[in-house]
């Protein structure tokens, strides 16, 4: 397979997305206005296959940068690395989304450290330049290059909530498990298993989310029922599948995992 | 080998014999016929019940030798086990009958391998009911299986089957057939329908409900078709073997579309025919108990709906523009009620709406009693209706719950370790949290002003040790080049000598993850000076690790009696520290007695929900643990060292700074050999707590 950088990336396919509400729409409004974006919502909700999606339908390339703790500014804007006894400048993902017009989409920002809202501030209002301290450049972003981050208000503690002065730079877009027949029809769409299964599985999903803040942190997610799904479809049987996909990725808690098994034997 | 002498002596020890009518020379011959190693057993279980009470440990040696015949050691430890637990709950006269009825212990000791317990199951059944979503339910005990719409009562065992698994597919069937009830209408209609009309009323209503439970096990067989076929399994044959009148009115109501109406029109036709056996998961009614708990929650939730919708439209009202019609609320019914994730859908000026989740919640706990949304419940609340007490749940006073009649209610319960029993007492201490009284005094600037340099040095060494950034230099990876090092690199290379990899800068976070508890004695021993200087340190502490950032919080307890365990708020770990905080800590004040044991496990409890990586334990405390009559001497020390010892399992880290200068003595047996400190001079607590904090912690 030829090597390509994620700048010369361009997603040919339509990915398989179904919009719950206005997104679409706002997204294109938002990156015409060269505004950035915060997608905020659960896990396993379709944030990531919605930015998929918008890529493809703006025909821009996709650079996702998954944050986590230890990720700091200069991951993203680059780095000087030793080459044959010299030092070579490297771009990081932001610099390159900026140079190439790229949609950059950091996922969890929050998990990334305190010094990345440095290079992300000028970025995200109306100067939309990426400070290149080590290199003593300002890189202007032109009208293609858009920013979007995802969020999730539920399980972040305390400690790593969004600053007022970050998130009020940005459009926010609200994602929540779709509604209960988009959701099934999801279900079945991407892994291939009928109709009244899927229904059945978006059920299922329907109880362990009424277990949240009841001894669940979160609920099953559309991601998962998929997981779950493609099991089944592959001809595993519904009960073990959904104690597997679902049930033990949700909590390690004994008397809980119980109960949810409990709960998908009843359904199946 | 003993000898008869010595199981006399033993005997007569244990027995009190000197001071009661016990003969213990009828006694040691049952003893002593039995094997060495039996001998043992039983002497050894009649010193720990006698260390409970002495009657029942003389009823106990003069059973056991024969019951060792029949039973295993294992049987006879429960059985003694349980008559202690008796003792605890019930007095002398209850446990005496446990030793006596043995053979009725026995039996139900059966039941007990084979059935399933309440206390077993009820977290799974409660996470499955959860999960089943309408109303959030509770679980209780009571002696037959039903429900007044909020609770779901069940039996504290069921044995009715072989075997655990399916007696545990009956409790479940149970819950799930009340979760039923509620759910598909069968109580809403019962209150409507007048069962007075009949010549017998209890009848009448007998035959409703099992009619019902014919509708509802449709509809679960439907909704939940796994369960549905478990509950087949467990008890098949019954419709078939029903008199033919009611196969056909289980035929009929078991159809799709059926409803409470069904069964009451079928009660009529039925009425005079011989009542069937019930089925398994037969649930009762108790209407009055239904009908008092719906009103009662009619009334709250309709005033906290339009509470609730008041403050919604108005958030909604800022964001429209001024000119917007005034707001009108309808509700419109899904389609199949049953079957969509939102049976009822709010609509607001013709557009449907997402209210918030406690709307949701309270529009579906409305419906279920209802079946529908009345108009006037959309009203929004009016100004003179935001009166808080008319629709929150009172909560109970934990002071008030002390005037008047003796009751337990809002307390928590906690074992506690009986030394003499070598085992628990279960649901021994009960447990209030209280506030500490906030007293607005001249306290806290006095000490701030007395103690200014040493706050001013405290915060100084405390913020040294923040989370803090470094750098590290000739990493093998990093973010950015280490230019000394390069520069070392290049000129080792132009030697002619290898190259270091070790080129790199990279920045390292040190992360200080902790949580600490504070645990400080306010018994009436503290009075006067060490109660000052337990306050003046608490003050200088907090000071300090405001500027170190921890979480922490801090509790003072104290108690008397196992009845009355108290620990008193003073921080808690989501509070910040500010005027109130510092006033609650002037406001401690020397209560009564040291129970220690609850506080800890309590503690210990809070300490492991904050998920923090090193969590810490601090007692402040000047003496043994002591209360009023049972808690002196080793019994108190050894119920401590247990819950420290459960604390630690539990991965938390005890530490105990005393200024009890006997405190050597006891101290290493509870908490280990170097976890205390010993302070001589009261006077210095102040100045060392803090300091022996940041020992600790570094």
């Amino acid at each position: 397979m030829a090597e390509i950088t994620p700048e010369e990336h361009y997603i040919t396919e339509e990915p398989y997305y179904e919009a719950g509400g206005s997104e679409v729409a706002m997204f294109e409004a938002a990156w015409h206005n060269r505004l950035p974006l915060l997608l905020k919502g659960p896990t396993g909700c379709g944030k990531t296959r919605f930015m998929e999606y918008m890529a493809w339908r703006l025909k821009r390339p996709l650079i996702t940068v998954s944050c986590h703790d230890d990720l700091t500014a200069s991951d993203l804007v680059g780095r000087y690395l030793v080459k044959g006894g010299e030092t070579v400048w490297v771009d990081g993902p932001l610099a390159r989304a900026v140079r190439a017009g790229a949609i950059c989409y950091l996922d969890e920002i929050v998990e990334a450290r305190k010094d990345t809202m440095v290079v992300i501030h000028p970025l995200a209002d109306d100067r939309r330049v990426l400070p290149m301290e080590k290199l003593g450049l300002l890189l202007q972003a032109g009208p293609e290059f858009c920013l979007a981050v995802s969020y999730n208000p539920g399980y972040q503690s305390v400690l790593k909530d969004l600053k007022q002065s970050t998130r009020q730079r940005f459009v926010a877009l609200e994602f929540d498990y779709p509604a209960a027949e988009l959701e099934a029809r999801i279900v079945a769409s991407e892994s291939g298993i009928d109709a009244a299964l899927a229904a059945t599985l978006v059920k299922f999903a329907h109880m362990t989310r009424n277990l949240k803040g009841n001894g669940l942190e979160e609920g099953a997610s559309t991601r998962l029922l998929v997981h779950a799904g493609k099991l089944i479809a592959s001809g595993v049987p519904p009960v073990t599948a959904c104690a597997g996909a679902i049930a033990q990725a949700l909590t390690d808690e004994p008397e809980m995992l119980a109960a949810i098994n409990e709960l998908s034997a009843s359904l199946f | 080998m003993l000898t008869a002498d010595d199981i006399h002596a033993r005997l007569d020890e244990y027995l009190e014999t000197e001071f009661s009518f016990i003969r213990s020379d009828e006694l040691a011959p049952l003893v002593l016929a039995l094997a060495p190693a039996e001998q043992a057993f039983v002497l050894d279980w009649t010193r720990r019940i006698a260390s409970t009470n002495t009657e029942l440990a003389h009823q106990f040696v003069r059973r056991a030798p024969q019951v060792l015949k029949a039973q295993e050691p294992r049987v006879i430890e429960a059985w003694a086990l349980h008559a202690m637990d008796v003792y605890d709950r019930a007095g002398l006269r209850a446990a005496l009958e446990v030793i006596q009825d043995v053979e009725r212990f026995v039996r139900h000791s059966h039941a007990r391998s084979a059935g399933a317990l309440f206390d077993e199951v009820s977290g799974v059944l409660l996470h499955f009911v959860h999960g089943l979503a309408g109303r959030p339910l509770r679980l209780a005990l009571a002696d037959t299986a039903w429900t007044d719409s909020e609770t779901i009562h069940l039996p504290a065992l069921l044995a009715q089957l072989p075997s655990g698994a399916e007696n545990f597919r009956l409790y479940k069937a149970l819950a799930v057939m009340q979760w039923a009830q509620i759910h598909h209408g069968t109580l809403r209609s019962a209150l409507s329908a007048d069962f007075t009309a009949w010549p017998d009323a209890a009848r009448a209503q007998r035959i409703y409900a099992r009619l019902e439970t014919l509708r509802l096990e449709a509809i679960i067989a439907r909704a939940l078709p796994g369960l549905g076929r478990e509950m087949q399994q467990l008890q098949p044959d019954y419709v078939a073997a029903l008199p033919v009148a009611w196969q056909a009115a289980a035929r009929q109501l078991q159809g799709a579309r059926s409803t409470p109406a069904a069964s009451l029109a079928l009660l009529p036709s039925l009425y005079d025919a011989a009542l069937p056996p019930p089925r398994l998961w037969q649930v009762e009614l108790y209407l009055n108990e239904v009908a008092a708990c719906m009103q009662a929650r009619m009334e709250r939730e309709k005033l906290l709906l339009r509470v609730r919708l008041a403050q919604w439209l108005e958030e909604q009202q800022n964001k429209a523009p001024a000119d917007s019609p005034p707001p009108r609320l309808t509700v419109r019914e899904a389609e199949d009620a049953t079957e969509a994730a939102r049976p009822v859908e709010l609509v607001l000026n013709d557009a449907p709406v997402a209210p918030p989740e406690a709307v949701v919640q309270l529009l579906t706990s409305i419906r279920l009693d209802l079946g529908a949304i009345p108009d006037e419940y959309l009203v929004p609340a009016g100004p003179g209706e935001y009166d808080p007490t008319l629709y929150t749940e009172p909560t109970d006073d934990p002071d008030a719950v002390w005037q008047g009649t003796y009751h337990e209610r809002g307390a928590s319960y906690y074992n506690e370790w009986d030394h003499g029993r070598q085992h628990y007492r279960k649901n021994w201490c009960v447990m209030r949290e209280k506030e500490v009284t906030a007293v607005h005094d001249g306290f806290v600037a006095d000490t701030l002003q007395r103690y200014r340099g040493l706050v001013a040095h405290l915060r100084r060494s405390f913020e040294a040790m923040r989370d803090e950034e470094r750098l590290l230099k000739r990493q093998v990876y990093g973010d950015g080049v280490d230019i000394d090092a390069l520069v070392e690199a290049l000129a080792d290379a132009h030697d002619g000598s290898e190259m270091s990899d070790r080129l790199f800068t990279r920045q390292h976070r040190v992360e200080r993850d902790i949580a600490v508890v504070f645990m400080v004695d306010m018994s009436g021993s503290t009075r006067g000076w060490v109660n000052d200087a337990e306050r003046e340190a608490l003050l200088l502490l907090c000071e300090a690790l405001e500027a170190l950032g921890d979480r922490y919080a801090i509790y003072g307890f104290s108690g008397v009696t196992r009845k009355r365990c108290e620990l008193y708020r003073i921080k808690r770990f989501d509070e910040p520290y500010g005027a109130e905080v510092r006033a609650r800590i002037s406001g401690i004040r020397a209560q009564d007695y040291t129970r220690m044991g609850f506080a800890i496990r309590h503690l210990t409890q809070l300490l492991n929900d904050t998920g923090a990586r090193t969590r810490l334990l601090i007692t402040l405390s000047d003496g043994k643990p002591d209360d009023y009559s049972d808690y002196r001497g080793v019994y108190g020390i050894e119920d401590t060292r247990r819950a420290l010892l459960e604390a630690r399992r539990s991965g938390i880290h005890p530490f105990c700074i005393t200024i009890d200068e006997h405190g050597p003595e006891y101290l290493p047996h509870m908490y280990g050999a170097v976890n205390y400190t010993l302070v001589n001079e009261v006077r210095q607590l102040p100045l060392k707590v803090a300091d022996i904090y940041r020992r600790l912690t570094r």
